[in-house]
């Protein structure tokens, strides 16, 4: 498949941007404030779906466990808040090891005092992780559908790790991020939430810059040509490994960014974030927006979630049914998402079908001579 | 050496059920090269048809021979897993040959959708729905082809699936109105009570073994034997095999490729159902029961080589083996003088998830050296 750089008219794309900014700038003003939170929390997923599209759609690497890197993310910025936060405690630790009888905090939470370094390990920690994880795999030449299953068998590998460690990071309840304080204010109050909607409003509007800069130029060439044709890029003397394993690194990064984003504004972070359905859920957003185009992976990530909570309050018991027909419905019908559905054309030759316009002739010559068709 | 045999026992029962489960995909995705995520689904409905069959056999007419039930659930849960893979395979998976990943995506969306079904819909019509695409599917083959080659072969396929649609009516409300607790949609997990001969364990050496795990056993022997000796004589069986080695020239040979797809699916797809049969005995039914397989029974066929159904049972008994001796502490037992940093190692794997963690470690540095595998397929494949 062959996405061509966009092919949208100027004034349409134009016009959804200035929808977008209108959208985030009337939103605070217009949404009650559990609303305006959810939109938050869903702009930070659109910054996974980004890094989601970097790796899949340009780069055709299907990761089915980017929830390792979002949860890691999300561990780093409640590890530095529970701390933070935990002055007043017994043995001035996080209230939980109490009740696994730990006296000492563990030695690896100890540079999380420090804000600098949690604000550089949210993305760093993931972004290594996937490095490593990504240049294990990458260098044996394992692709395809064998590196699906692999990440997905490390997402349910590290899941059990975090689920089993109560001692370490509290098992399975998770460490919760809303009650404690952040500037002499509350995580959780509607002042600080409001700041982080702003915060993560800045932070997909820079990933959207700098993977535009990563998919143009000769840099974006040489992904498209790993997901086009690998043998043929390797017989030209590229390395595809390094080249694999620096997107699939930014691409964690990205998820360990949208994972603390996520975390502060939900109040929580748990293993639950690396439970398999929401690694693939993760895919359909990208998958539904449009792969292979920027804005389809943050559509995709806003609209569908939008949707689910939506849907999910009214009739809980369809969602699922809905979302697996999404799954099948866009891999059959629509496999370019819908903003690639628009960019190929995709409106006119609807109308085509429906025989409200006009084919597009082929053969001017053969319009000219009065014959509409060329038969068979 | 006592404690040897049982480590090893455990180990093969482990494995076995595991075997079970990834024979199907072995052949879906080994022999196809079809990536199916509803195959954890499909074990959960073999281990639901397994519930109902022996709620069926609760009733008081066939109450005499409860005992039996385990013979009949086997065969119809590889007929209803069966049936569903191959309704998969016609819809959605067969306008997706050559996309592994979009496969792969697709048939996620249809684990979702099967998974909410079973919560959703009351058992008792889930098994109306199923015999009657059963007895659609299967009313061509009974009728003589001059019927359905004649001029009014469209009238005879309408007449048939709405004689199947009526069957699957009488069928649930039958079911629904015998047995109350299947009448009403149920979201929680369900037991599947064994009968009397399969509790307990048997005494041999000094050592108990129990029943339901030696059933398991001899179920993985069969199904494997079964397996093949379909894939290496039977006519059908080698006709798979050589669509997949080449297509095309099968093809041209006059193999109908069409036919063997659909069959080789169906067929990984009913052993996913035995497989939900070993499952039910193991624990309590529910519809997240198959999504705890899946990813082992991916790992079993990565480990064992893709397309190598000895390399599937040798890399499911060695993970069962590992899973034992890693997660059940047995090393320590095994070697009790260990100096002591390496045991607070191996105690701190020293459980089931923990030894899920280590294992798949192990498997990484496993494909680092041999990255096809255990036996990985020999020659210059192409890369696809």
């Amino acid at each position: 498949m062959i996405f061509k750089a966009s092919t949208l008219p100027r004034w349409a794309l134009l016009l959804i941007w200035v929808l977008i900014f209108a959208a985030i700038f009337a939103a605070p003003s217009v949404l009650p404030v559990f609303r305006l939170n959810l939109l938050g929390r869903f702009l930070s997923l659109a910054i996974v779906a980004l890094g989601i599209d970097l790796i899949w759609g340009f780069t055709g690497l299907l990761s089915l466990g980017q929830g390792i890197f979002f949860a890691i993310g999300g561990y780093a910025a409640a590890m530095y808040l529970q701390l933070t936060s935990s002055a007043n405690e017994i043995n001035g630790i996080p209230e939980f090891f109490g009740l696994y009888g730990v006296q000492e905090l563990p030695g690896f939470w100890e540079p999380f005092y420090s804000p600098i370094f949690t604000l550089i390990a949210i993305w760093l920690i993931p972004a290594l992780l996937a490095g490593l994880l990504g240049n294990l795999v990458f260098r044996n030449r394992i692709k395809g559908v064998y590196f699906s299953i692999l990440t997905q068998a490390s997402l349910l590998v590290f899941f059990n790790f975090f689920n089993g460690q109560q001692k370490l990071i509290n098992g399975t309840n998770g460490l919760k991020t809303d009650v404690s304080q952040l500037f002499g204010q509350m995580v959780g109050s509607a002042n600080m939430q409001r700041s982080f909607f702003w915060l993560t409003c800045l932070l997909v509007i820079l990933s959207w810059f700098l993977l535009r800069w990563v998919v143009r130029g000769r840099f974006g060439n040489v992904l498209i040509a790993i997901r086009d044709d690998e043998p043929r890029l390797r017989f030209t003397g590229f390395n595809p490994t390094l080249f694999k394993t620096i997107v699939f690194a930014i691409a964690g990064g990205l998820a360990g960014i949208g994972g603390a984003l996520y975390t502060v504004q939900s109040g929580i972070v748990s293993p639950q974030y690396m439970t398999i359905p929401f690694s693939i859920e993760m895919v359909i957003w990208v998958a539904v927006g449009g792969r292979g185009t920027l804005l389809g992976a943050i559509l995709g990530a806003v609209f569908i979630n939008y949707a689910k909570s939506l849907v999910s309050e009214a009739f809980p018991e369809t969602w699922l049914f809905i979302q697996g027909g999404l799954f099948i419905v866009v891999v059959c019908a629509l496999p370019e998402g819908v903003i690639g559905w628009l960019q190929n054309g995709g409106v006119r030759n609807l109308l085509t079908r429906l025989g409200w316009s006009k084919p597009i002739s082929t053969y001017p010559k053969l319009q000219n001579s009065g014959i509409d068709e060329v038969q068979p | 050496m006592e404690l040897f045999f049982e480590s090893l026992f455990n180990g093969v029962a482990i494995g076995s059920v595991l075997m079970v489960a990834a024979l199907g995909l072995a052949i879906v995705f080994g022999l196809m090269g079809v990536i199916n995520l509803a195959h954890g689904e499909l074990i959960m409905l073999g281990a639901y048809t397994t519930y109902v069959v022996q709620l069926i056999f609760k009733l008081p007419a066939l109450q005499s021979i409860y005992w039996a039930y385990i013979l009949v659930a086997i065969p119809l849960a590889f007929v209803v897993s069966g049936v569903v893979g191959i309704l998969l395979e016609r819809t959605v998976i067969r306008r997706l040959y050559g996309n592994p990943l979009e496969t792969l995506l697709a048939t996620w969306g249809v684990s979702l959708i099967l998974q909410q079904f079973v919560r959703s819909v009351p058992l008792a019509y889930a098994s109306g729905i199923i015999f009657a695409l059963l007895v659609g599917f299967s009313f061509p083959f009974l009728l003589p082809k001059k019927l359905l080659d004649g001029p009014s072969s469209q009238l005879f396929r309408a007449v048939g699936w709405f004689g199947s649609a009526i069957f699957g009516i009488l069928l649930s409300g039958g079911l629904a109105s015998q047995i109350s607790t299947i009448s009403r949609a149920n979201s929680r997990n369900v037991d599947v009570t064994a009968p009397k001969w399969m509790r307990g364990g048997l005494e041999w050496m000094n050592l108990t073994f129990p029943v339901p795990r030696l059933v398991i056993i001899a179920m993985t022997i069969l199904a494997v034997l079964a397996v093949l000796w379909f894939l290496n004589r039977s006519i059908w069986g080698m006709r798979i095999r050589a669509v997949t080695q080449n297509r095309s020239m099968s093809d041209c040979l006059g193999i109908p490729t069409d036919t063997v797809d659909v069959l080789t699916f169906g067929i990984g797809s009913g052993l996913a159902g035995v497989a939900g049969v070993a499952v039910s005995l193991l624990g309590s039914v529910g519809p997240n029961v198959g999504s705890s397989y899946i990813v082992g029974c991916f790992m079993v066929v990565v480990l064992g080589g893709v397309g190598n159904l000895f390399g599937t049972i040798l890399a499911s008994f060695s993970i069962g083996l590992l899973t034992d001796l890693i997660g059940a502490g047995r090393l320590l037992s095994l070697w009790p003088n260990m100096p002591s940093p390496l045991a607070a190692t191996v105690d701190f794997f020293a459980t089931t998830s923990m030894a899920q963690v280590m294992i798949f470690a192990l498997i990484v540095i496993f494909l680092q050296f041999r990255p096809g595998g255990l036996f990985p397929l020999k020659g210059r494949t192409v890369e696809a």
